[in-house]
């Protein structure tokens, strides 16, 4: 692939629309980057925690004598131990931190002890007895919906319901096309475990906690309140972030690490491993989702008919703002007059669910895109010539009422996306040296399990929709502080860097607005205001907001400085490159020699426009802008032992304005390596509400051998809403690319005269081949 | 120092004992023994008199790919490509994947079909025994306490012979299926062995002396049908389980498919062909 | 605790004394925990992941799957050891380079790993890249920059060399 480079003339090394090397770089490649797990302090215990064994139970008694008898152990704590909030939760505070009376899911916290050792805290645990009275498990998300269970939660059994009537509910057209999708649990798997160290203050009256996090200031609110501290008391210090997508939103080890060190007095660490990872974060919702097209004969989309249910699991996290996700997006990125949908979130004792990248755009576009194909063929229509005729444009509305605003060039993503080549190797790729085949370019890999006469190759699509940042009437905001001395600019944030590369841009955006070349970033903590969530797609468009109003209103200093000084008009200055030019006179300076001496520290917030929750009939208009990509996957299909080896994946992507090409290119390509993922091996299983494949040997991620070449063009129409022209590109890249790839199975095996719905995802060898 | 310690831990590669020990499941009680440092055991030798291939128990699987091996036993080192990564790869061993005994062991289902020897070793003295007879159900072996796994002896074949492999991802994956087909041009029989398909590899009597009986060893070449029969008894049997990582249905399915391939990769086949 | 043992190990050219390891523990945990060489990376415990890849005489292992004991007499390369901290390897800079660092917890890994493909295949096709690199997982990039960058190191080693 070819990185898309502005001409050297255009911006400057460093600034906006270059690439520059990421400030982390070297120490990463190093592997003296500090990861949360790699931080400790002088003194410091280890911490562990007790997890359920059943999915529902009560607890009748807990013991912890055992463990206090082993050596090295200095604490063992319960929820009685909990001085504050017993409870807590991003949207709804309904989980606790240790299960009091009733454990809802295997995996939920019980207790929690500190050692000196690891392997002290194992044994630990294994002493501590519990003793449960076990419950009827809810297992069945349309029980919850039925009311056929008794409430497994005082909160009740439905985390949300939302219906939309928009339009003509009763209209129906000619060409009606139908189907049940299924999509299975992603996990996020970040590869750096959950890791956290708290430091207290001396007589405990608080407490310092480096913690992996999306979200400093959000994670404080909810752990001061559990403490029972002010939430100046508790001060969070972002530790490395070894990825993120959606998992480090809600809180995990957090409260459990700060209270062992309150308690104790001494620095604690606590560090999850593979196994706990897995059941001790929140996943991607299950979804189950009727969706029902009715078009006119051409093609032309009249109304959709839906209805969503996600798995919640045991506790809300942010089930019901995925909800609103997959209910609004329903109609993908498509005109669509007429709408009745239908939606549930449901609370069961399955492992809670909440962000994941997508963020309930994923399961929407599977069905939705899965309905197009439906619909081309019903309609007799090519699958990229119906996306076309019915793809949204600007000024076009949801089935909310609202209009979308943004630019909207899902025609472009299509058309351009159409005009990539499509891979130039036959099935099998080209030969070795030596003559013989290459093994590794056919389904089953080195497998040997097939040669290349079994193979068909296909080609699908996929489409899609993303709001970007909050929604539903969220005042949402970011914060950032600049400062300026000496020529030098120091950028202070609380935007979670999980790896996505705010610390690459945010200079970037300096260095363009103050035409300094020197820029350094501050520790990222809560010693600065909300910079809000790394999510959502959010941070370059919000973040990048502050961090630009904030170099803005140092400018204005700046000039005003530099016309005192020189007899200017302020408003005549401008910066060119690492100068300031007066446009009157003529005069020109180094912005750093210009400024010796002086001093500007300026602190920014930004906004967002405000949105609207929804009412009863899901009218409103709750998201803050949009955007769209589209995907082609050529896949080749081993129909008889149903192997899938996706060959290339072509992408044309709305980005508004890329205002670091390489960071935009590491955005796709990993996004469309999770969407992969999703559409042919991962999936978390849970037999009877245990999860079955919590580790890398099990649950499968895409491999270098997965994981074709991405062919991209990015479609750069600055967004006028945006602040940096710049939309958010995190997101998009993993929603349809799940379906471009199952659809590209279900086109391989059409032309091997197999005809196979392949509804639910991932696809399992055994769902293409029996 | 094994018939003295019975409660030692033997480690051969790691890729196995570690990750139970990692997880908590297992802590070494006594020594433990590295014995993939032991020279004895990581070297092989070809004896073209007996017209064996003598393997030392801590040969990696990235020895097992080199050429040299694959010209004696080009099915040793397919399957040890298909093993785990290069990390695995240089880690792992032979004796381990025996020692371990899982269904899913790459290696064993060469064993099998070769009908290889193993040799253990212990303070009362060695014996051999088919692997067959070592592999004795799902993890467990014939291992006494205090011996050792030392070598493992196979015959080098006249004929093709060729291992493949299911799994759901295109590297780095345990086997839901897999699969060695042998054919002994001078013996005139094919012998199949399966993984992952019962509680440890199976080997198919019936589906071996039925493509023995059908091919055409003059011109190796067999009649399609008598392939998909072939694929039909070797699914027979199999005696696979449903669990996390696929279904027995798909498992009985696709180990047919897989010895149908291999023999193919080995005949000519003709599609009109009558069946013998 | 188990009972402890003491041991020394060869990690970087230097001889390192543990004395405070519980049998069985993994190289990974000694060298993180007990020698402070944190560049390893530990994110499966099972071998699947590739981000606590370290040389051991020569080979490229999981270092999760080394029993720490059993390395004794043994040359021991990890990250630290690569290059010196200010001068880093051509594989570290191209990383760095072509964009195939993101969040970073894969790299270590994936740098001792390239830089063990780059000395036995000095010139890898892309199948070379991808089957000898399958056993190093990336979460955040999809893997087309770090394939870049090995493209990067290979071709710079070959006009140096000629």
């Amino acid at each position: 692939m070819s990185i898309i480079e502005r001409p050297a003339d255009i911006a400057r090394h460093g600034a906006l629309g270059t690439s520059p090397p990421r400030p982390d770089g070297i120490e990463k490649v190093q592997g003296t980057f500090e990861f949360s797990s790699d931080i400790s302090a002088d003194g410091c215990l280890w911490g562990a925690t007790l997890r359920s064994p059943h999915p529902h139970a009560r607890i009748v008694a807990i013991d912890p004598a055992g463990a206090w008898q082993i050596d090295g152990v200095h604490a063992v704590i319960t929820a009685d131990d909990v001085p504050g909030q017993m409870n807590y939760g991003l949207i709804s505070q309904d989980q606790p931190v240790f299960a009091s009376d009733v454990v809802r899911y295997v995996g939920e916290p019980v207790a929690a002890v500190a050692a000196d050792h690891p392997e002290t805290c194992r044994r630990a645990l294994a002493a501590l007895a519990v003793e449960y009275e076990v419950l009827d498990p809810l297992l069945d998300a349309e029980a919850a919906i039925a009311g056929d269970h008794p409430p497994i939660h005082p909160d009740g059994n439905v985390i949300r319901h939302q219906r939309i009537i928009h339009g003509d509910p009763d209209v129906t057209g000619a060409v009606v096309v139908e189907g049940t999708y299924e999509i299975g649990m992603q996990d996020q798997a970040f590869l750096g475990l959950e890791a956290a160290l708290a430091i207290p203050d001396p007589g405990a009256k608080g407490v310092e906690l480096h913690i992996a996090t999306q979200w400093l200031h959000e994670d404080r609110t909810q752990i001061a309140a559990c403490l029972g501290l002010p939430e100046d008391a508790v001060r969070l210090v972002l530790g490395g972030v070894g990825g993120a997508f959606g998992a480090r939103e809600d809180i995990s080890l957090q409260v459990h690490t700060c209270l062992l060190a309150l308690r104790l007095g001494r620095p604690v660490r606590m560090a999850y491993n593979r196994a706990e990872s897995f059941i001790g974060h929140v996943h991607r919702h299950p979804a189950t989702i009727w969706m029902r097209h009715h078009a006119t004969s051409d093609g032309e989309i009249v109304k959709i008919e839906s209805k969503t249910v996600l798995d919640g699991g045991a506790y809300a996290s942010t089930s019901s703002a995925v909800l609103v996700n997959a209910i609004t997006l329903a109609q993908g990125p498509y005109r669509c007059p007429n709408a009745v949908v239908d939606g549930w979130a449901v609370r069961t004792n399955h492992l809670p669910c909440g962000a994941m990248r997508g963020f309930g755009a994923v399961q929407a576009c599977f069905a939705y895109e899965s309905q197009m194909d439906k619909l081309a063929a019903a309609c007799g229509i090519d699958p990229v010539d119906i996306r076309v005729l019915n793809a949204m444009r600007t000024g076009d509305t949801l089935i909310t009422g609202q209009p979308v605003l943004n630019v909207a060039p899902v025609e472009e993503c299509i058309r351009e996306t159409a005009a990539l080549p499509l891979p130039d190797e036959p099935v099998g790729g080209a030969p070795m040296p030596d003559g013989s085949a290459d093994v590794m370019k056919l389904p089953g890999g080195a497998g040997r399990t097939a040669d290349a006469g079994d193979i068909v190759r296909g080609i699908g699509w996929g489409v899609s929709i993303k709001n970007l940042m909050y929604s539903e009437a969220f005042d949402d905001y970011s914060t950032a502080r600049c400062r300026f001395t000496d020529g030098v600019v120091t950028l202070k944030f609380a935007t979670a860097e999980v790896g996505q590369g705010f610390v690459t841009l945010a200079p970037q955006i300096a260095r363009t607005v103050l035409g300094v070349d020197d820029v350094r970033l501050d520790r990222i903590d809560t010693q600065i205001g909300s910079s809000g969530s790394t999510s959502a797609s959010r941070q370059t468009w919000m973040s990048g907001g502050a961090v630009n109003a904030a170099c803005l209103a140092v400018r204005s200093k700046i000039f005003d400085h530099v016309a005192e000084e020189n007899g200017f008009d302020p408003a005549a200055l401008t910066i060119d490159g690492t100068d300031i030019v007066d446009s009157v006179s003529g005069w020109r300076g180094d912005v750093a020699e210009a400024c010796a001496g002086a001093t500007f520290d300026e602190t920014a917030e930004y906004h967002h426009a405000p949105t609207t929750e929804l009412d009863e009939n899901g009218q409103g208009s709750p998201h803050t802008a949009f955007a769209f990509v589209a995907h082609r996957a050529v896949v080749d299909v081993d129909p008889e032992l149903g192997l899938v080896k996706v060959v290339q994946i072509a992408t044309a992507q709305d980005v508004g304005r890329a205002l670091n090409p390489l960071s935009v290119i590491g955005q796709i390509e990993g996004g469309i390596a999770q969407g992969l993922g999703l559409a042919v091996m991962e999936e978390i299983i849970q037999i009877d509400g245990v999860i079955r494949n919590g580790n890398f040997t099990d649950y499968l991620l895409p491999t270098f051998l997965d994981m074709p070449p991405v062919v991209a063009t990015l479609i750069e129409q600055p967004d006028p809403y945006a602040p940096l022209g710049a939309k958010g590109v995190g997101e998009p890249p993993c929603i349809s690319s799940t379906p471009a790839v199952v659809a590209a199975i279900r086109d391989a095996l059409q032309q091997a005269g197999i005809d196979r719905p392949l509804d639910r995802v991932p696809v399992r060898p055994g769902d293409i081949c029996l | 120092m094994l018939a003295e310690h019975g409660e030692a831990t033997l480690l051969a590669g790691g890729t196995d004992a570690m990750v139970e020990i990692n997880d908590g499941h297992r802590r070494p009680a006594g020594p433990v023994l590295a014995v993939n440092r032991i020279p004895d055991l990581r070297s092989w030798r070809h004896d073209p008199a007996s017209g064996t291939v003598t393997i030392g128990a801590c040969v990696t699987y990235t020895e097992l790919m080199d050429p040299s091996v694959a010209a004696l036993i080009p099915a040793l080192a397919e399957a040890s490509r298909t093993v785990g990564s290069p990390q695995i790869r240089n880690a792992g061993t032979l004796g381990g994947n025996l020692g371990t005994c899982s269904p899913a062991g790459d290696g064993l289902p060469v064993l099998a079909a070769l009908d290889a020897t193993v040799t253990l070793a212990s303070v009362r003295g060695t014996r051999s025994l088919p692997v067959l007879d070592f592999m004795v159900g799902v993890k467990r072996t014939a291992i006494e306490p205090g011996e050792l796994i030392t070598e493992v002896t196979l015959p080098v074949v006249d004929g093709w012979q060729g291992y493949a492999k299911v799994g759901v991802r295109n590297a780095m994956v345990i086997a839901i299926a897999s699969a060695c087909v042998v054919l002994d041009r001078a013996a005139r029989t094919v012998r199949v062995a399966l993984g992952s398909v019962g509680p440890t590899i199976l080997r198919c009597p019936e589906a071996e002396a039925d493509l023995s009986e059908r091919i055409d060893w003059a011109s190796m070449a067999v009649a399609a049908p008598d392939l998909a029969r072939f694929a039909t008894l070797v699914s027979a049997a199999s005696r696979p389980i449903t669990d996390h990582r696929s279904s027995a249905e798909y498992r009985r399915h696709a180990v047919g498919v897989l010895a149908r391939r291999l023999a193919q990769r080995a005949l000519t086949v003709d599609p009109a062909g009558a069946t013998r | 605790m188990s009972e402890m043992e003491i041991f020394s190990l060869h990690v970087n050219g230097e001889r390192r004394d543990v004395t405070d390891s519980w049998l069985g523990e993994s190289l990974l945990d000694v060298l993180r925990d007990r020698l402070g060489l944190v560049g390893a990376k530990g994110a499966c415990e099972q071998g699947e992941c590739g981000s606590c890849s370290v040389v051991v005489d020569g080979d490229l292992v999981c270092s999760c799957l080394v029993m720490a004991a059993s390395a004794v007499g043994q040359q021991i390369v990890t990250v630290e050891g690569i290059a010196p901290p200010d001068a880093p390897s051509d594989v570290q800079q191209a990383f760095v380079d072509a964009g195939a660092v993101q969040c970073g917890f894969c790299t270590p890994g994936l740098i001792m790993a390239v830089h063990d493909l780059l000395d036995r295949t000095p010139v890898p096709s892309d199948t070379e890249i991808r089957e000898e690199l399958a056993g190093n997982v990336c979460r955040c990039t999809g893997y087309g920059r770090i394939i870049d960058a090995v493209q990067r190191v290979a071709v710079a080693r070959v006009e140096l060399s000629s």
